[in-house]
């Protein structure tokens, strides 16, 4: 129980009158790799981004119910302290193109106003570029534009831009349904590095995917969580009709 | 058995008849068909080069008018030639026609309208493009901004001179400067106003057109609304403000009747902005009906030919910025 960092009690999102999370109860232990998956529409996307208040940045869009980081309800912080502790990767790489890739980094810092020395902005930017497996490829060309590098390069990037916050939680949004084979299971190797350091969630709608990289898995299915377990159980022995049907590949 | 056999005979051949009147039919249709299509060709060939000769007639009446103001401005060019632009006096009576005061009154007027009317502009571009995007009261805002637009100019002019006359007048008093009330810097007010529209719907668009994904990267990273305005849409819709910046500057060259109204119509060189002026659209305007000689006609056309130029120089720039900013 010390062991969960989050965890969503009776949460309920709306799009305006559209029901989309429908009570979602599940508890996130540290240094796991929770996998949410499910067919697309069934609001997995949407949980996730209610976990560091994205969601309510969407015009009409509202909650219910409690989401607790470290016993400690995300709803009653301010939005811009709750972002700092949980970081967000999106489905498509999305580096700032006036930036370098060096500003990339740690443009968390410059967005919100931080002023810090330039030895420590170093050191900042090369630990998590480091972190995100990408110091190697880009430590000569820090001050080129980040649209320069590949897909999968500039998706490392924007890990390395969320990391730089040194955030507790992050949140990864099919981080790898715009890129290659390579350059996704370059991703999945890191996500595995990531997890002694944070707590990572990320959404996919690849089973392997989901299989390969958490070490508990969510299965969403209507906006309702109908099961969660530790992923080998889930994907062995499921214990719900609708995620047999699923893992089985009769719906998706 | 007579009666079935008179049938299927009767049925027979009146199968043969239809089938005849079928083939003939056939062949009618596909006479008809032919002609309908010929007569479609026909119709399209007369639609498409009608639209061309339309076209073309707008073309050959652009070239036609900077054609005919070089022509009539010859006179004021070979007699005058570069005395024109930077002669400091203005005296038809005299016989001499330095446009130099109006020049200066031109950019003066403009530019200071343009200096007023951009942190308007760019917060009704932010707060219609970022803040409330949507909802009653930004479609309210959105149409009395374009409603602005399309106000005449004239009446821009009166309202110039009864209300804001006035209250210049009573503010050069205080100031201690000479309360002339009507000048550079009413004109520049009464301008401000008037081109606040264009800056602020293209700015609007411009802003509306910022990637969701790049915002969203922002916030995610912990930025507040202002800070996401700052580092990340300004940025990105610089280059698409600064065209909506030029665009409203080619409207406050060539505005003509509101400035007429209440620039003071003096062709002295403006020593404040609180002095009385011209600008090279208002000496037309005011001038144009008392040109009785050929010379002095055909300076006003040549001032005339450089507005043309310079507000089209503008335009143009103003267009290639916004295609190089949408197509990126």
């Amino acid at each position: 129980m010390e062991n969960t960092i989050l965890k969503a009690i009776d949460f309920d999102a709306y799009f305006g009158e559209n029901h989309v999370v429908k009570k979602i109860n599940m508890e996130i232990p540290k240094n796991n790799v929770v996998a949410v998956m499910g067919p697309s529409g069934c609001g997995k996307t949407t949980f996730l981004r209610c976990i560091n208040r994205m969601h309510e940045l969407i015009e009409g869009a509202t909650t219910k119910g409690k989401m607790m980081l470290n016993n400690e309800d995300v709803y009653g912080m301010h939005p811009i302290f709750v972002r700092h502790k949980i970081g967000m990767v999106f489905q498509r790489p999305n580096p700032f193109p006036n930036l370098s890739i060096y500003d990339n980094v740690i443009a968390g810092y410059k967005l919100n106003g931080m002023k810090i020395a330039k030895r420590d902005k170093d050191i900042i930017v090369e630990q998590s570029l480091q972190k995100a497996a990408l110091w190697n490829e880009v430590k000569d060309s820090l001050h080129k534009k980040g649209t320069f590098l590949s897909g999968g390069q500039q998706q490392r990037l924007c890990i390395a831009r969320a990391i730089a916050m040194e955030p507790e939680v992050l949140l990864l949004d099919e981080p790898t349904s715009a890129l290659d084979p390579i350059s996704t299971s370059n991703i999945e190797v890191l996500l595995h590095e990531l997890k002694n350091n944070y707590t990572i969630i990320i959404v996919t709608h690849n089973m392997q995917q989901a299989g390969r990289v958490s070490d508990k898995t969510a299965f969403f299915y209507m906006g309702e969580l109908i099961e969660y377990d530790i992923t080998k159980n889930m994907f062995t022995n499921p214990q719900d009709k609708r995620t047999q049907n699923y893992i089985t590949g009769r719906f998706s | 058995m007579k009666f079935s056999f008179i049938k299927s005979r009767d049925s027979r051949s009146n199968l043969l008849v239809r089938e005849i009147s079928y083939i003939a039919k056939m062949d009618v249709w596909k006479s008809i068909k032919i002609k309908r299509t010929f007569r479609q060709i026909r119709m399209e060939k007369i639609f498409r080069s009608s639209l061309v000769l339309v076209a073309l007639s707008i073309l050959v009446l652009v070239i036609a008018f900077l054609f005919t103001l070089i022509v009539q401005s010859m006179p004021s060019i070979k007699a005058l030639g570069f005395s024109f632009l930077f002669g400091k006096t203005w005296d038809p009576v005299a016989n001499v026609y330095g446009t130099y005061p109006f020049l200066l009154g031109t950019l003066f007027t403009s530019f200071l309208a343009l200096i007023i009317s951009i942190p308007f502009s760019f917060s009704i571009a932010i707060f219609l493009g970022e803040y409330y995007p949507r909802g009653w009261f930004s479609e309210f805002l959105k149409n009395s901004i374009e409603l602005i637009a399309a106000v005449p100019s004239v009446i821009y002019g009166f309202w110039g001179l009864f209300v804001l006359v006035p209250i210049v007048r009573s503010m050069e008093l205080k100031l201690g400067v000479t309360p002339y009330g009507i000048g550079i810097f009413t004109s520049s007010l009464i301008l401000a106003i008037m081109i606040i529209p264009y800056a602020a719907s293209l700015g609007r668009e411009m802003i509306r057109m910022v990637p969701s994904s790049l915002k969203e990267a922002a916030y995610s990273l912990g930025a507040t609304r202002y800070e996401v305005i700052k580092t990340v849409i300004l940025p990105y819709s610089k280059s698409g403000l600064f065209a909506g910046i030029l665009l409203s500057l080619g409207r406050a060259l060539g505005e003509t009747m509101a400035v007429t109204m209440v620039i003071g119509n003096t062709s002295i060189i403006p020593k404040s902005i609180f002095d009385p002026g011209n600008t090279m659209a208002s000496v037309i305007a005011n001038e144009f009906t008392e040109a009785a000689s050929t010379l002095y006609l055909s300076s006003l056309i040549e001032l005339g030919l450089i507005l043309f130029l310079v507000t089209v120089l503008i335009n143009l720039i103003g267009k290639k910025i916004i295609k190089r900013f949408t197509t990126d």
